[in-house]
């Protein structure tokens, strides 16, 4: 389905949820639309199902105003970061039950149809129980079966993840692209990790406080964050930032009075001013990638260890520096450790916060 | 197996044990040691073993008393439960409108058993009651002081005005539980409301369900006060329940071995029948359990 919001707006009372904003999601493609809690992503969701009314604005299926049309007339299918199912309802009659509510679809197509999806979310085996009976993981199955099974042309999940712990996440979240590779729906995948828009691909959409800030295909997104904001919302842990001066003709940025790092290649056309600088935390090493790269002499505050990662939260004067290293590293707070930053690797964004250079796609 | 063994921790339960005692056992004790014995006087009692409980369980007065209760007790449930669903089904969700309904739902909830008896006798009188004096204006010939049917269908009325908010108000709490999600995801389904009802709500209400269930059982069996105080049990044996029965025994007549008897034989029903319920309800379906 070809699904557009034209100039759409949501507000409640002096409340704005959503500024006036235009979109077209990709049609049979997978759309993220990324962005921390209380960005709108819910707000718009709902929009674009026609559970609420927008303050303004359309939205267009396929070219025709569905306008203020009901929900129970629109094809479309959601899932929630709440484990929707019908509490006394089995596994199967869960998946079952928008294809009986559509009506005129004959008990042996409803069988196959149930036993085919649950087949590919893996909980043929839990057929036969409700809901109660199931882990997290498996009702979260279960409603995202329930979804699939009625094929509908538009396919809302508003973070569907977010209630399941690490493990039972990243399994899903492998199968998820998977799942929707092979259909003509439009999806719409409603995140707050960067991780998951990345592993998901197709095309991103940024919100941010009620507006649109970004949209494009995944990876251009990631790669050229159209300003700071987008470059925080669209990195975990975000961004580290630092305001600098650029002077002269040495191609330096001056961070702090002793520090000045060396511009890449890609900075070299930025006229003097004040920029802000940003480096990914996952490109901050504890070795030199290059022989280019600027140490850079911190003090520990803090090692936090998640998962495989290991996030080291350090200072250099003024300056905070947040590494993401592979593996499990002990530091002991207080101590002195050298990080590395490529500077081929630095994005830069002018006074106004708008992107003035960033890396090139190898580098990055 | 090696366990451990530590004789203190009996310690530690000594004061629910204390408690428990006085305030349950040995009553309780009391009761037992009346029921197997007949007191002739201060000093002087015989051992009259099952004599006593015999004697109750061929009883005319009592089968058709506890014939009674049963009734009433199942007229309460029937409606109560329905109704109170109702009630918190048309109640308004959020707002002052809310917090306003739910104030004047609660207010008999606030008022003594016996004034409510009192209220509704003087409510009920063919003379200046406003419902007896609007019936009889009607044309209705009613009159709960002499005619049976008309007083069981006041006490029954009665109850149904003091306590069905008890269960509007279970009711409602556990439907405010519901994420909204779940109505979302109905309304694209393209389920109706009825569909919602039966499909989630009511499922979803079971647990608070089963509570007000299991409260109004035991109250409406030990009914006493407000038809004490509206009818005295009358006309006839009409509104004798099975406490105004047990009082009449116990302090009327002053048989304290039948009375003592019929006690344990009495809360027996009540244990037994609140097992029953728990337990068909709890198997009925483990989709959503109470809470333990």
């Amino acid at each position: 389905m070809q699904l557009q919001l034209d100039g759409i707006s949501k507000g409640l009372g002096a409340d704005i949820h959503i500024y006036p904003l235009s979109l077209s999601l990709q049609a049979g493609k997978i759309n993220v639309l990324l962005g921390q809690t209380r960005a709108g992503k819910t707000t718009l969701m709902r929009l674009m199902a026609g559970l609420d009314k927008p303050t303004g604005g359309r939205v267009l299926a396929d070219g025709v105003d569905v306008t203020g049309v009901s929900v129970r007339r629109r094809n479309l299918a959601m899932v929630y970061q709440q484990f929707v199912n019908y509490p006394a309802f089995s596994v199967f009659e869960n998946i079952a039950s928008p294809l009986r509510l559509a009506g005129k679809i004959g008990e042996q197509e409803i069988r196959s149809r149930v036993e085919a999806v649950a087949e590919k979310l893996h909980i043929a085996h839990l057929l036969k129980r409700l809901p109660g009976e199931l882990s997290g993981g498996q009702q979260q199955r279960t409603a995202m079966a329930r979804a699939l099974v009625k094929q509908a042309p538009l396919l809302l999940l508003d973070e569907p993840l977010v209630n399941l712990d690490y493990k039972l996440r990243e399994e899903l979240r492998a199968e998820l692209k998977e799942l929707f590779s092979n259909s003509n729906t439009t999806v719409v995948y409603a995140t707050t990790e960067p991780q998951e828009a990345l592993l998901l691909g197709g095309h991103t959409i940024v919100l941010d406080a009620g507006r649109l800030l970004q949209q494009g295909p995944t990876l251009e997104v990631f790669h050229h964050p159209a300003n700071q904001r987008v470059a925080e919302v669209f990195s975990d842990p975000p961004m580290n930032l630092f305001p600098s001066t650029l002077r002269g003709q040495t191609r330096e940025a001056h961070l702090a009075s002793d520090i000045a790092i060396p511009l890449g290649a890609h900075l070299h056309g930025l006229a003097k001013a004040n920029y802000t600088l940003g480096v990914r935390p996952s490109h901050v090493r504890l070795q030199p990638h290059s022989p280019v790269d600027y140490p850079l002499r911190c003090e520990v505050d803090l090692a936090e260890i998640s998962g495989s990662d290991t996030y080291l939260h350090t200072r250099h004067g003024d300056i905070n520096l947040v590494a993401q290293l592979a593996g499990v590293h002990e530091l002991a707070p207080g101590s002195n450790v050298s990080l590395y930053i490529n500077p081929a690797e630095v994005f830069a964004f002018d006074a106004q916060g708008q992107l003035a250079g960033s890396p090139q796609r190898s580098a990055a | 197996m090696l366990k451990t063994y530590n004789n203190k921790a009996w310690l530690l339960v000594l004061p629910v044990v204390l408690c428990v005692a006085f305030s349950a056992i040995i009553p309780l004790m009391t009761v037992v040691n009346y029921s197997v014995q007949d007191i002739l006087g201060p000093d002087q009692k015989v051992f009259v073993g099952t004599e006593w409980f015999q004697l109750v369980m061929r009883d005319p007065e009592l089968h058709a008393a506890l014939g009674r209760q049963v009734l009433f007790s199942a007229a309460v449930l029937a409606i109560q439960i329905p109704l109170g669903i109702l009630l918190a089904l048309a109640l308004p969700a959020t707002g002052w409108r809310s917090s306003l309904s739910l104030v004047l739902l609660a207010m008999p909830l606030l008022i003594p058993q016996n004034v409510v008896g009192t209220i509704w006798q003087i409510y009920g009188r063919g003379d200046i009651g406003l419902a007896g004096a609007a019936l009889t204006k009607l044309g209705v010939n009613y009159n709960y002081t002499g005619n049976s049917m008309d007083a069981w269908l006041t006490v029954l009325v009665m109850d149904i005005w003091h306590w069905t908010p008890l269960i509007a108000l279970l009711a409602f709490a556990g439907l405010r539980a519901i994420p909204e999600a779940y109505y979302q995801a109905a309304r694209i389904d393209g389920a109706s409301r009825f569909a919602v009802f039966r499909f989630i709500q009511l499922p979803k209400l079971r647990g608070v369900l089963l509570i007000g269930l299991l409260l109004r059982f035991m109250d409406s069996f030990m009914i006493y006060t407000e038809p004490f105080v509206l009818t005295g049990g009358g006309p006839g044996n009409a509104t004798t329940f099975l406490s105004q029965y047990l009082t009449q025994k116990a302090v009327g007549q002053f048989d304290l071995g039948p009375a003592a008897a019929f006690s344990l034989i009495y809360f027996l029903i009540i244990l037994l029948a609140c097992f029953v319920f728990y337990s068909l309800l709890q198997n009925a379906g483990p989709a959503e359990k109470a809470p333990h």
